[in-house]
């Protein structure tokens, strides 16, 4: 038969090998509520941990491995998204994760992750009572809060001066670019609640809006930024800054603090005036993570008074364990940075699950990036 | 084909020939000089990459040093070496397979070995994705194979792409050689297995070990399809530095890349060696 | 494909034996061509099964998936099949990229064969000795880490690299191409250029240059000779070396990864967004089909046209 023939009849019959292949597999149901029970302290083989990059001091993982007698294995992802597209087909083996609170209801809502098992993590009572009882997940009772803290931009004052206008307009305003010469020094963050919602931001909206006319205004916005900017990126906007391949960085607050110790100009990190972002991740552990004892194990590690200010004094983000306080390092406590004050709080908004509407921002995002 | 004296005619005279010249060795540098600056570059005791600050073997000892790297180093040896050996075994089988017998369905399977090399491999990497995460579950009841957390994912997918390759480089070969041997051997009264052992592989083995080497060296190389089927702790070297890359320039990535880039070269000037050695045997013959 | 003579008897091949003994035992002739014929399908039945399990089934997957539903929260889900991926490929933002892709896919074409066939030339007309030597020049980053060279050009780009010292230091402006598409558009020609000079010399080589004689014996200029004869049965090579370029770099993911900077990506940058990001599995699905089906129709064009393996 001709050429052409033979193909089509490969392409009709790879279709419906698939689709026939495809309603035969996909088996894997978990009966809700059977998990396996754990108890304090009990460890159930080595931890696969999938965290954001930098985050997570080394030292904390080596402590944790010698005193369990355990080893863990760290693999990093840039963004809650890509996080969920990787776990969602199920059957990866990872145990424990550290999504942000949106994307804690989308977690929950979609049977990913299991119910915090309080026997197996007493040091809950630990956590600061303002974060007891989030919104996105009531009474904790899938995950226990990580890190909190904010995103802003990050500057490069050497090259700007320090008289900057406190905006997300560094980011995407035309005008503002061209009188610090920002042209092609810009970086955004590769996420489509964040960079989205800086935009509904600088518009006035609220970054959880789910009116399609406020989405596509925002949409536009950033549309019109491309041109302007270097790069789209989760992972090393601070690097890019105290690099000087950007001027300004839009970025997580603890991430621009300790690379701007690296640095040898002036920087400085802020939420702008129009609001922004206040974030809080959790640990969560997988529906059918292989070792959940141990995830449970290595939560309740991290959930410890000292350990917990460990972190804090690492990443420089803020702790949201009340029982920690005592432990960080008193600079840290003061900056205005890392513990923003009661009247910076006020202009933050936390993410939220827009429901229906939540792949409107990934959607949007896709487009404006070109 | 007239080669020698006839071919300095094509030479052009003149200002043509220097352009010519100068032009080759432009190209040739475009080559070479970034993997020599990545080379130099590797060796600058700086943690900025552009301003020369001394010489200094740190990053390769830090390259030694990183847990990661060794590890994912490891990673990317045990795939390649079953990956290979799966693969060559297979392709060569399917290799004489199409070269030597007729059978039905010669020609679908032959267009069907097409494809992994002219598919692109962000698409390769999106089907290999799709199928383990949808078969997972089948495929665990198989004792011994966990795909959830272990090298099979990869290996099954570099096998995938690799058995192809092999073929190619095998069938080349086949097609060049003289099957009068094997007849002679038949008519000795050869069975087709001794006739296999004693004459078609001595034979076909420089495109087998070219196959073999081929399949080495993609896989080794290979970074899409790696990272969209890697599992936990399962991170060859490619997609590991490919991770480092994305983070920006550092040193570090620096004395990985000279590494990396050495090992294939390696195997490029190996492989070229061998094929020249055992081609050049045949040719005394 | 060439026929070669199969392992014993071949019942396609008349030889001498053969004609000897064909009219006394056809049924036995048969019956070994039943046996060969089986033998060799027994051969080819693992790599065959192999294939059809791991190379076949998962593209059956990835079509049948372009078909599947996305729920709200970004899953797959192969039930109520439809055709709203491939609607989408009419979007504007689709249509942007695939256009993008193809520019820079003809651009990067184009300069390779510009940069590869005056150096595929010169090498031809070496001795043999050197050419081996040169070829050999251009095989080892041929078969080098493709990531490693394209990172190597990075490091060169990059705001303290070589290359825009090099720019600031002549004056040509600030000389920061890196993020950039050109900067893509280099990293493509850097890491397929072997892929043009290759084809192109054993097209080259094989030239018979006793016509290029002839034609200047009849006082053809040496620019006349090459456009007459040279290069027309270049030809061959030609298309080679652009199909090895052109179908990569169509769907390139690698390359704008490292020196794009992650906006204004290629086709293949935007399949990876649409899985991992976009958590868009049909548009993505839909997306690698259509790339996979260009592949097929420009490799089934190459060989129509007369080009034989690659």
């Amino acid at each position: 038969m001709s050429a052409m023939g033979k193909w089509m009849r490969i392409v009709a019959i790879l279709g419906i090998l698939g689709i026939v292949a495809a309603g035969c597999g996909g088996d894997d149901e978990e009966a809700a509520g059977d998990f396996k029970q754990c108890e304090a302290g009990e460890t159930d083989g080595d931890l696969a941990f999938f965290n954001w990059s930098e985050y997570m001091d080394p030292d904390l993982i080596t402590a944790f491995q010698d005193e369990y007698g355990v080893s863990v294995t760290e693999d990093f992802y840039p963004s809650n998204e890509e996080m969920f597209a990787k776990i969602s087909p199920g059957g990866t083996g990872y145990d424990l994760i550290v999504p942000s609170d949106y994307m804690i209801s989308i977690l929950i809502e979609e049977e990913l992750i299991q119910p915090v098992q309080a026997e197996a993590v007493p040091n809950r009572s630990n956590i600061a009572e303002k974060f007891a009882d989030p919104p996105f997940d009531p009474g904790n009772a899938y995950t226990s809060p990580y890190q909190w803290g904010t995103t802003g931009i990050g500057v490069d004052l050497g090259v700007t001066g320090t008289d900057i206008p406190h905006t997300w307009g560094l980011l995407f305003d035309a005008d503002i670019a061209e009188q610090y010469g920002l042209d092609g020094r810009i970086s955004l963050l590769d996420d489509p609640r964040e960079t989205m919602g800086a935009a509904l931001k600088y518009l006035g909206y609220s970054l959880n809006s789910t009116s399609a006319d406020e989405v596509a205004e925002a949409e536009a916005v950033i549309a019109d930024a491309v041109s302007r900017v270097a790069a789209f990126d989760s992972d090393q906007y601070s690097e890019l800054v105290v690099a000087g391949e950007t001027i300004v960085g839009h970025g997580y607050s603890g991430n621009f603090l300790w690379d701007f110790e690296e640095g040898e100009s002036e920087y400085t990190y802020f939420v702008p005036d129009e609001g922004g972002t206040v974030w809080v991740d959790g640990m969560a552990v997988l529906a059918d993570a292989p070792h959940p004892c141990t995830a449970f194990a290595f939560t309740n590690f991290l959930l410890d008074a000292q350990n917990g200010a460990q972190l804090t004094n690492f990443n420089w983000y803020a702790s949201p364990n009340g029982a920690a306080e005592e432990f960080i390092d008193q600079e840290v406590l003061d900056n205005p940075i890392i513990y923003p004050t009661a009247a910076a709080m006020e202009r933050l908004e936390f993410i939220e699950d827009t429901g229906e509407f939540e792949i409107e921002y990934t959607d949007a995002l896709t487009r404006a990036r070109g | 084909m007239s080669k020698g004296v006839a071919k300095s005619t094509a030479e052009p005279m003149g200002a043509s020939r220097w352009l010519l010249r100068g032009h080759s060795a432009a190209v040739f540098a475009f080559f070479y000089a970034p993997i020599v600056v990545l080379c130099v570059f590797s060796f600058n005791d700086s943690n900025a990459v552009g301003n020369w600050n001394g010489f200094t073997l740190g990053w390769y000892r830090e390259f030694l040093d990183n847990d990661n790297i060794q590890k994912s180093i490891w990673v990317s040896v045990k795939v390649c070496l079953f990956s290979t050996a799966i693969a060559v075994v297979l392709g060569t089988a399917g290799a004489l397979a199409l070269e030597r017998f007729r059978w039905w369905g010669q020609k679908a399977f032959d267009a069907v070995l097409y494809l992994p090399i002219i598919i692109p491999d962000v698409t390769m990497a999106v089907m290999m994705l799709v199928f383990f995460s949808e078969t997972a579950s089948w495929f665990n009841w198989i004792p011994g194979i966990n795909v959830q957390d272990g090298l099979e994912k990869l290996v099954f997918s570099h096998v995938a792409f690799n058995i192809s390759f092999v073929s190619v480089v095998v069938r080349a070969r086949l097609a060049n050689l003289d099957a009068s041997m094997e007849e002679a051997a038949s008519d000795l009264y050869a069975n087709r297995w001794q006739t296999f052992r004693r004459v078609t592989l001595p034979q076909i083995m420089p495109g087998v070990i070219g196959g073999a080497l081929i399949a080495v060296t993609i896989s080794l190389d290979d970074v899409v399809v790696s990272s969209f089927v890697s599992a936990v702790g399962g991170t060859p070297l490619s997609v590991y530095v490919f991770g480092m890359l994305r983070k920006g320039v550092s040193p570090l990535v620096n004395s990985v890349s000279v590494v990396m880039l050495a090992a294939s070269m390696a195997f490029v000037v190996a492989s070229l060696v061998i094929s020249r050695a055992t081609g050049s045997e045949r040719e005394e013959r | 494909m060439p026929v070669e003579a199969p392992l014993g008897d071949a019942p396609a091949r008349e030889s001498v034996s053969e004609g000897a003994t064909e009219v006394a035992t056809p049924g036995l002739e048969r019956q070994a061509e039943r046996a060969k014929a089986r033998q060799g399908f027994l051969l080819g039945l693992p790599a065959m099964l192999y294939l059809f399990i791991f190379f076949v089934v998962p593209l059956g997957f990835v079509v049948a998936y372009s078909f599947a539903t996305r729920t709200r929260s970004g899953r797959t889900e192969l039930r109520d099949f439809n055709l709203d991926a491939y609607a989408r490929l009419g979007d504007d933002i689709i249509m942007t990229v695939a256009w993008r892709s193809l520019w820079m896919a003809t651009v990067t074409t184009v300069i390779c064969l510009i940069l590869a066939y005056p150096l595929a030339y010169f090498i031809s007309t070496r001795t043999p000795a050197v050419r081996n030597m040169m070829l050999v020049g251009v095989m080892i980053p041929f078969w080098s880490n493709f990531l490693i060279r394209t990172y190597a050009w990075r490091v060169l780009l990059d705001s303290d690299g070589l290359v825009t010292q090099a720019f600031q230091a002549l004056g040509l402006g600030d000389g920061r191409i890196l993020f950039t598409s050109n900067a893509v558009i280099l990293g493509l020609v850097y890491g397929y250029l072997p892929f043009m000079v290759l084809p192109l010399y054993a097209a080259i080589e094989r030239i018979d240059w006793s016509l290029v004689e002839g034609a200047r014996d009849l006082y053809a200029s040496g620019w006349a000779a090459f456009r007459r004869v040279v290069w027309p049965l270049s030809r061959p090579g030609v298309v080679a070396g652009s199909m090895l370029v052109f179908v990569p770099s169509f769907g390139a993911y690698v390359t704008p990864a490292i020196l794009g900077g992650n906006k204004e990506g290629l086709l293949g940058s935007y399949i990876v967004l649409q899985f991992l990001s976009a958590r868009n599995g049909p548009v993505g699905s839909a997306v690698s089909v259509v790339v996979l089906a260009v592949m097929l129709i420009s490799t089934l064009i190459y060989f129509r046209a007369g080009g034989k393996t690659l």
